[in-house]
């Protein structure tokens, strides 16, 4: 399978662990990523809430130059990512003035192509993370963290549903690992008011990482670099202000099925974050039979 | 309640809904919306409060509060509302006009933010991080935030030392100017064109 690629802007710096980890799963799971030559920032939340046109225009020329790069498809693993190309692609088939307006503004033709988020890409090759994984993470219990863009708004839902999708628990059973059942997976963490009202993101965040912690999860998986960096980076920040403290590692989706295929915990950029993620990773089982083990110390 | 096309462009709520589609008298004030928005315990106009406010017309104190700069975007009142009345779209909406008439400021902030994040596009086409930072700390004032974080970042790879610049940038410039004019043109002219679907099941 051949798609076209939209790292976006934290894929290339805060979020490159996932980039990494995307880059030694796609060889397993036959599937051939290929970066989009040129593409430029979708503008995030700056653009949409100062200017609409902007807001869709900057995301529709990636849409342009992935068609004319000859892709149908362009995956893009952030979450903010894929909502603004989301929203590119319905407001040009959906609203013919929109369309003509962006059009003019990026002086090409905006093409077919359209988005898919990881979510969806590996809940459907979830018979093959199976088939291949090499190192199943039985009894690791993970709660599935989906945040606000992959689902809402409706209309540019990429899962199976808005109120209580299921895509990412898929995708976590065929680890082998255990989904655990809690309330606030589909909860606004604060997204991009991280730098600009970080005391929103800590009360926010802190109510998602105590209902995880409350369900027993070891590991908080997320598929959004925003929602990453507020639950991770700013995990510190909310302990100081939890009672009983916090230290929940918060992994990509794509992390927790590398270590499922048997990759190298460094090679998938699970030493970067800044809640450590060591004592979760020496509690997964060793490789099955026949594989070389992976190493289980990390810094 | 019904705007009427003809008497549309006079009020707030009719140029909502010329820019969106979108119509505010449609929202019969379930508060569904509000139930649900994460940011209600912190703003003054919780999303039925806003569109309440559209109903009435009370354009100064909307386009001046500071609550239209606190929504997330998150989409929970747009997902929940049971007619489609989109209080996120309608809130971008009004933030822009906001912006565009001058009426009012978002928090310092909260603009700082916006300001630095799209310079940093028009400047390289990709958002730089670390000058995101800087320039976002120089535009806020908040000099001294966060300023244990940048060796963190550094010393896990995650932050770039220098933008990499695209191709494109011309392109992006251009981009920039022709939906900033668009923008004047759209808000100064007020017979423009009616979007589809004006019942609010379509918005762009
Ligand atoms: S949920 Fe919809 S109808 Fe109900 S108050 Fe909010 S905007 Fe109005
Ligand atoms: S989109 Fe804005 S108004 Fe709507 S629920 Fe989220 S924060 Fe609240």
């Amino acid at each position: 399978m051949k798609i076209g690629y939209f790292p976006g802007c934290s894929l290339h710096a805060t979020a490159r662990e996932y980039a990494e980890s995307l880059g030694v799963i796609t060889g397993p799971l036959d599937v051939e990523i290929n970066e989009i030559d040129d593409w430029a920032c979708c503008g995030a939340t700056s653009a949409h809430a100062t200017n609409h046109l902007l807001g869709v225009a900057l995301p529709a020329r990636t849409l342009a130059l992935a068609a004319e790069q000859g892709h149908e498809q362009i995956l893009a693993p952030c979450a903010a990512c894929y909502s603004r190309l989301a929203a590119a692609r319905r407001a040009v088939d959906n609203d013919p003035a929109t369309g003509a307006a962006v059009e003019k503004a990026i002086g090409r033709s905006v093409g077919t192509a359209r988005p898919i988020s990881l979510v969806r890409l590996l809940a459907e090759l979830a018979p093959k993370v199976r088939e291949k994984a090499k190192r199943p993470l039985e009894d690791i219990k993970v709660a599935c963290y989906y945040g606000c863009l992959l689902v809402r708004p409706p209309e540019l839902n990429d899962l199976d549903d808005v109120e209580a999708p299921t895509m990412m628990e898929t995708v976590v059973k065929a680890t082998g690992a255990k989904p655990v059942s809690w309330n606030r997976r589909l909860d606004c963490c604060g997204g991009g008011f991280s730098l600009s009202r970080t005391s929103s993101v800590v009360r926010l965040s802190r109510t998602i990482l105590e209902d995880a912690r409350g369900a027993g999860a070891d590991v908080l998986v997320v598929a959004c670099p925003m929602c990453h960096s507020n639950l991770d980076f700013r995990q510190k920040a909310i302990a100081r202000r939890s009672e009983g403290g916090m230290d929940i590692p918060v992994i990509y989706l794509s992390q927790l099925v590398g270590l499922a295929l048997g990759q190298d915990h460094v090679a998938l950029g699970l030493g970067r974050h800044f809640v450590s993620t060591a004592s979760f990773i020496s509690r997964i089982p060793g490789p099955r039979e026949g594989e070389s083990a992976a190493a289980t110390e990390v810094g | 309640m019904s705007i009427p096309e003809s008497a549309a462009p006079a009020t707030l709520a009719g140029e909502v809904r010329r820019k969106t589609g979108l119509n505010p008298a449609t929202c019969y004030q379930c508060g569904k919306c509000s139930a649900g928005c994460p940011m209600a315990v912190e703003t003054s106009l919780r999303p039925h409060d806003v569109l309440r406010m559209l109903q009435f017309d009370d354009r100064e104190q909307l386009l001046s509060s500071e609550s239209i700069w606190l929504c997330l975007t998150c989409e929970t009142c747009t997902a929940r509302c049971p007619n489609s009345c989109d209080p996120a779209r309608i809130i971008d909406c009004l933030r822009e006009t906001a912006l565009n008439e001058g009426a009012a400021q978002p928090p310092r902030n909260i603009r700082a933010f916006h300001n630095a994040f799209l310079k940093q596009i028009q400047r390289s086409g990709r958002l730089f991080e670390m000058g995101l930072i800087m320039s976002y700390k120089m535009r806020s004032g908040a000099l001294f935030a966060d300023v244990m974080a940048a060796p963190g970042m550094l010393g896990r790879g995650k932050l770039a030392l220098a933008p990499s610049r695209i191709q494109g940038l011309e392109e992006i410039r251009r981009i920039f100017d022709a939906c900033t004019r668009h923008e004047s043109d759209s808000t100064s002219t007020t017979t423009a064109q009616q979007n589809p679907g004006t019942e609010g099941a379509e918005n762009a």
